[in-house]
């Protein structure tokens, strides 16, 4: 039997993963992706609840469709960062971006 | 559908989900991880089919799958020039991300495993899109306004960043 646990379960791997990501990559694009991955963790998360605790208010449902449509405005405004960034400095890795640095 | 087979459903999904999105980690070929995470979020969306879910697994593959995936694929081509083999590198701090991330894992899982849930005995709603449309109009209403002009505000800045204003 299915239960909550088990879709909970892929949810923190699925977060711990980009997580991980976020924390490795040199990427900015890569990190973008971790942090879809993260995303897609937190609805699979709100989708199983809704199905588990409260199926007849479909709360989960409606937060999860805000939470893809943030995630899509995310990934338009970082990938036009990213643009600008390379056409500025001409590279996309995070750790080349350090003209803030002392 | 019977219980053994959504049992069987449920794994291989997860399976394919989990795998493919360390798969986007680990690739050494930022396009390969692209692909990766474009099969990764088809596999969320069946996650959520077995969740009676279908009008969001349909959202996730439309939004997720076709246009997110697809616009990282473009900004991948044009922001790498040469060839594609050595461009998704980790950095030196890779002990340390595996240190946080396992501690992160432990925490989680034993909370989950701990936690008393409620479970609902209430049966799940079989249509649920026009419930969610309702919800959305009602409920819901000035969240749906405010994505909404987040959404229109983030696509403006999003062309006037990547456009660049002209100097004098």
């Amino acid at each position: 039997m299915i239960g909550l646990v088990h879709y909970l379960t892929v949810g923190a791997l699925l977060f711990t993963i980009g997580l991980y990501g976020v924390l490795t990559k040199r990427n900015i694009v890569a990190m973008l992706m971790s942090i879809e991955l993260m995303l897609n963790a937190v609805n699979i998360n709100l989708v199983a609840f809704s199905h588990f605790i409260t199926p007849e208010l479909l709360t989960g449902q409606v937060f999860a469709l805000f939470t893809i449509s943030v995630a899509a405005s995310e990934v338009a405004v970082g990938l036009a960062l990213v643009f600008r960034v390379y056409h500025d400095r001409n590279t996309v890795y995070a750790d080349r971006l350090n003209w803030l640095r002392w | 559908m019977s219980e053994w087979g959504l049992t069987v459903a449920f794994y291989s999904l997860a399976t394919i989900t989990v795998a493919s999105a360390i798969g986007v980690v680990r690739k050494s070929n930022l396009v390969h991880s692209a692909l990766l995470l474009a099969l990764c979020f088809v596999g969320v969306s069946g996650l959520y089919v077995l969740l009676h879910a279908e009008f969001l697994a349909a959202v996730q593959l439309l939004i997720y799958s076709g246009a997110v995936a697809v616009i990282m694929v473009l900004g991948i081509m044009l922001t790498q020039r040469s060839n594609m083999n050595d461009t998704n590198p980790s950095n030196d701090r890779s002990r340390w991300a595996v240190a946080i991330c396992g501690m992160f894992t432990l925490v989680t899982l034993s909370v989950i495993a701990t936690t008393p849930w409620h479970y609902s005995i209430a049966m799940t709603i079989e249509d649920s899109a026009p419930v969610i449309a309702r919800v959305l109009l009602t409920e819901y209403m000035i969240a749906f306004e405010a994505t909404a002009v987040l959404l229109l505000a983030a696509m403006v800045g999003a062309i006037v960043l990547a456009k660049g204003v002209e100097d004098k």
